[in-house]
């Protein structure tokens, strides 16, 4: 298990250095940020001065190495635009995607566990028929209309819920959070579920075939002779075993919804790090967009971890071979 | 839909009307563009200055259709040709009760320069300032190296700090709040990035108070969200309300638009560069040419005169536009009057493309951002038809802002639509970063990316900028901006206008040079 994780964590410094390198070329195959920070007004010299400032008149290998140097010291850059160190505006952002993504994957496997389940169990009831077709809906309706959509109805005509932003926060250790609050949790709502849409779909799609695969297995058929209560062939013996694929995705699914949950996060002027990249690459914030991505990077990594290791929870074979 | 929201918008208003009365004192607005600094000094940019101006003074100010106005100084009078005096105004406190003098004028001039890190810093503003002297606590006298009129103009956007409290203040401090303190009629009270600043009232302001106890600004940067957000009655008030939706929010009893031209111009920039061809420019037969076209000034008349403004204004912008013929829109100082866009004549325009020498026309690629001004790609693929029916054929190439300008800063295309404000509010100001010539030193011609030059307008310009009588520089912008246009240095396509959208019961002065603050919004009851 040690020679497991270690050999993870010398891919993770690999991967992340070859991404800040990738990021740090395409940033600058862009364009130039001074030409988009810099006030229209300024006249020459003060653009010269700003490129200084940014540090920008060095060569492409030194400015990389500058940054290098920083980051082995912890350091990523401060942003241009705020000039606040990049790690803490990103860090700042992240409670408002964290509750976002959660949310988000909270209401896909309470909601679509249970749907995908009965769709499995009764495939050919009108319930399941139904829900099927719900969810080719989620899977091909884009986000940002079915986004508009939900304030539309919900908050413009209804007047149900907030259109918008995000609601009151409480600081909990240091960092602010709003699912904490009544307010919070109703300005969280339609933005969650706009987010866990898709996911919901893929969650039913998923538990679906697994059920119908899985029903059909002799230790099913075994444990039906062998006289146990449907509930408990299906809860214990099927659902158990369904649950490998399921939890696959919804970890990996969590990564890109912590990680690119950016076209919600617009609709929704939910003011987290999905709304920041999207900001910092708008206007070339290099230091932010290369720090975003190496921590996604990290993410990723440790999130396959979590989830290789969530394996060998539910999966005794699993274990074994790693014993072995 | 519409025809449902109207059905719901009766339970709506009473809604709106209940909570307007509970909380007359606050203030929720949305803006489109976000607040990215609270330190007045770091970054020049119309939505941090907006933000600035709730929270600080500066010496001069705009009104609203971008004139000179008293600041925190009661009046300018130049001494001498190099001196500039200034009367401050006494009895101004800052949010923490210290007193406003010279002292911390000759501070704030001191820090502009001095910001670290600034990707756009107000060091233009002060650089013409030699020496300043504290003649009295209330007096202060700047010199400069000869006459310099836009001082006073310049200084509206130097924003003055306090000497006591900010020294050392860091960028940090002001968006933490500790060092947010100045003079204004808002009081600092937090500050979220990307999400929201909240204000309330400082009682003590030596101006015009504002309206509300508490001001909530908030960022909404998509479009049809801050509409969504007004419609549902979340915000009370929105800027840059989309060309599309304005129709419909006209429409709309529950809610007012109010809108004014705005100082930023739209306009065509072409190569003036270079002589023998010109990167985008082809005969028909696809091949480079040997001489550039649009040195011509004939060719030039007729791409402009090629350009249906109108149909543009009132087709693609949706009629949040006026035609334009020259930097600046009616009522501007140094405006020359009666000086009507070019009336479109595909026919003369023809025969002037014949008498340059290019009978059949040529080809030409015509670039752009698609993501930067209102309907941006939309405009150039109108004038790309219009210039391809007088025999000028051309491809239309749309690109993000981030690419665009950096390909525009190096001379790479040849023609290209960008826009100007004239955040000075005259013709100063688009005549020397446009069309004067390209000059380092002088810091002219910054923003001239087709390279235009023209002694005999760098010579008008120049005596302007060395004009301290009001009058007579007015004149003189006015015959440089005549030359610049009669010689089609770049076409002019229209000004835009800024749009604000609220809920019925509120009263908002439209400020030409689109600053979004919640001191112009009160209840209309309140007149």
């Amino acid at each position: 298990m040690t020679v497991f994780l270690l050999r993870r964590l010398l891919q993770a410094i690999g991967v992340v250095f070859a991404m800040s390198v990738l990021v740090f070329i395409g940033v600058y195959a862009i364009g130039d940020p001074v030409e988009i920070l810099i006030s229209p007004d300024a006249d020459q010299i003060e653009r010269e001065r700003a490129i200084e400032a940014l540090g920008l008149n060095l060569p492409l290998w030194r400015q990389y190495l500058v940054f290098l140097g920083n980051a082995l010291q912890g350091d990523l850059g401060r942003s241009f635009v705020f000039n606040e160190p990049a790690l803490q505006l990103i860090l700042q952002r992240m409670p408002a995607t964290l509750e976002l993504a959660f949310g988000a994957m909270f209401i896909a496997i309470l909601l679509g566990l249970p749907l995908g389940l009965y769709a499995g169990l009764r495939p050919n009831s009108i319930g399941s028929k139904v829900i099927m077709a719900g969810s080719i809906l989620g899977f091909s309706l884009p986000t940002f209309w079915v986004g508009l959509m939900l304030i539309m109805v919900f908050a413009v005509q209804l007047g149900w819920l907030p259109s918008t932003g995000r609601g009151e926060t409480v600081e909990v250790l240091g960092m602010r959070w709003s699912f904490l609050t009544w307010n919070g949790l109703q300005h969280l709502l339609m933005p969650a579920f706009n987010l866990a849409l898709f996911k919901i779909s893929l969650v039913i799609r998923l538990t679906r075939a697994g059920v119908r695969e899985t029903v059909l297995m002799d230790y099913v058929k075994f444990a039906r002779a062998k006289g146990l209560s449907p509930s408990r062939v299906t809860f214990v013996h099927v659902f158990k075993n369904i649950l490998i694929p399921v939890v696959t995705v919804v970890g990996l699914e969590l990564g890109s919804t912590i990680a690119f949950s950016v076209v919600t996060e617009s609709v929704f002027a939910w003011p987290g790090m999905g709304k920041l990249i999207i900001d910092s690459i708008n206007v070339l914030d290099r230091p932010v967009i290369v720090a975003y991505l190496m921590m996604i990077v990290l993410m990723f990594i440790t999130i396959n971890l979590i989830v290789d290791v969530t394996y060998s929870v539910l999966d005794p074979r699993v274990r074994l071979e790693s014993k072995a | 839909m519409i025809g449902f929201a109207r059905a719901a918008g009766v339970a709506a208003i009473s809604t709106v009307v209940l909570a307007g009365a509970a909380q007359a004192q606050t203030l929720t607005m949305a803006v489109g563009a976000p607040v990215t600094s609270i330190d007045p000094h770091y970054h020049n940019l119309s939505p941090n200055n907006a933000m600035a101006d709730h929270i600080f003074d500066a010496l001069t100010a705009f009104d609203p259709r971008a004139r000179l106005t008293p600041g925190l100084a009661e009046s300018w009078t130049p001494v001498d040709d190099s001196t500039w005096e200034l009367r401050l105004r006494q009895g101004v406190r800052f949010h923490n009760g210290n007193d406003f003098t010279a002292e911390d004028v000759a501070f704030t001039l001191e820090r502009v320069p001095n910001v670290p890190n600034s990707p756009s810093s107000f060091a233009t503003f002060t650089r013409p300032i030699r020496s300043v002297e504290i003649v009295d606590p209330h007096t202060i006298r700047l010199r400069t190296d000869g006459p310099y009129p836009l001082l006073p103009t310049d200084l509206a956007s130097v924003r003055i700090l306090d000497r006591e409290t900010h020294q050392n203040a860091t960028t940090e401090d002001f968006n933490a709040g500790r060092a947010a303190i100045g003079t204004g009629p808002f009081r600092f009270v937090a500050y979220r990035p990307g999400d929201r600043v909240e204000l309330e009232r400082n009682d003590a302001y030596w101006g015009q108070k504002p309206a509300w106890q508490r001001v909530s600004y908030r960022i909404i940067t998509n479009n049809a969200a801050r509409t969504a957000a007004l419609l549902a009655g979340d915000v009370e008030f929105i800027d840059q309300v989309p060309t599309t939706d304005i129709e419909r929010l006209r429409g709309d009893q529950r809610l007012s638009i109010s809108e004014v031209v705005s100082l930023r111009v739209i306009y065509l920039a072409l190569d003036h560069m270079r002589e023998d061809g010109s990167p985008f420019v082809a005969d028909n037969d696809g091949r480079p040419m040997t001489r550039n076209p649009l040195k011509d000034l004939r060719v030039r008349q007729a791409l402009s005169m090629a350009i249906d403004r109108q149909a543009i204004v009132s087709r693609v912008m949706q009629d949040s536009a006026i035609p334009a013929g020259q930097f600046l829109p009616p009522g501007s100082y140094s405006r020359i009057p009666d000086y009507e866009p070019p009336r479109p004549d595909p026919e003369r325009a023809r025969r002037l493309l014949a008498e340059a020498g290019y009978p059949q026309g040529f080809r030409l690629t015509l670039h752009g951002p698609n993501d930067r001004y209102t309907n941006d790609a939309r405009i150039i693929q109108a004038i790309g038809q219009m210039w391809t029916r007088i025999g000028v054929r051309t491809t239309v190439e749309a690109q993000p802002w981030t690419t665009f300008i950096a390909r525009a800063g190096r001379q790479e295309f040849s023609a290209f639509l960008v826009g100007w404000g004239s955040a000075s509010g005259e013709a100063s100001s688009p005549l020397r970063a446009l069309v004067a010539s390209f000059d380092r030193e002088r810091g002219w011609g910054a923003s001239n990316r087709g390279r235009y030059s023209n002694p005999e307008l760098d010579r008008v310009l120049e005596a302007a900028l060395r004009e301290l009588d009001d009058e007579k520089r007015e004149k003189l912008l006015q015959e440089a901006t005549r030359i610049a246009m009669d010689d089609v240095a770049i076409i002019p396509i229209h000004n835009q206008k800024n749009v604000w959208a609220m809920r019925r019961g509120l009263e908002h002065t439209a400020r030409a040079d689109e600053l979004t603050r919640a001191q112009d919004v009160r209840p209309a009851a309140a007149r």
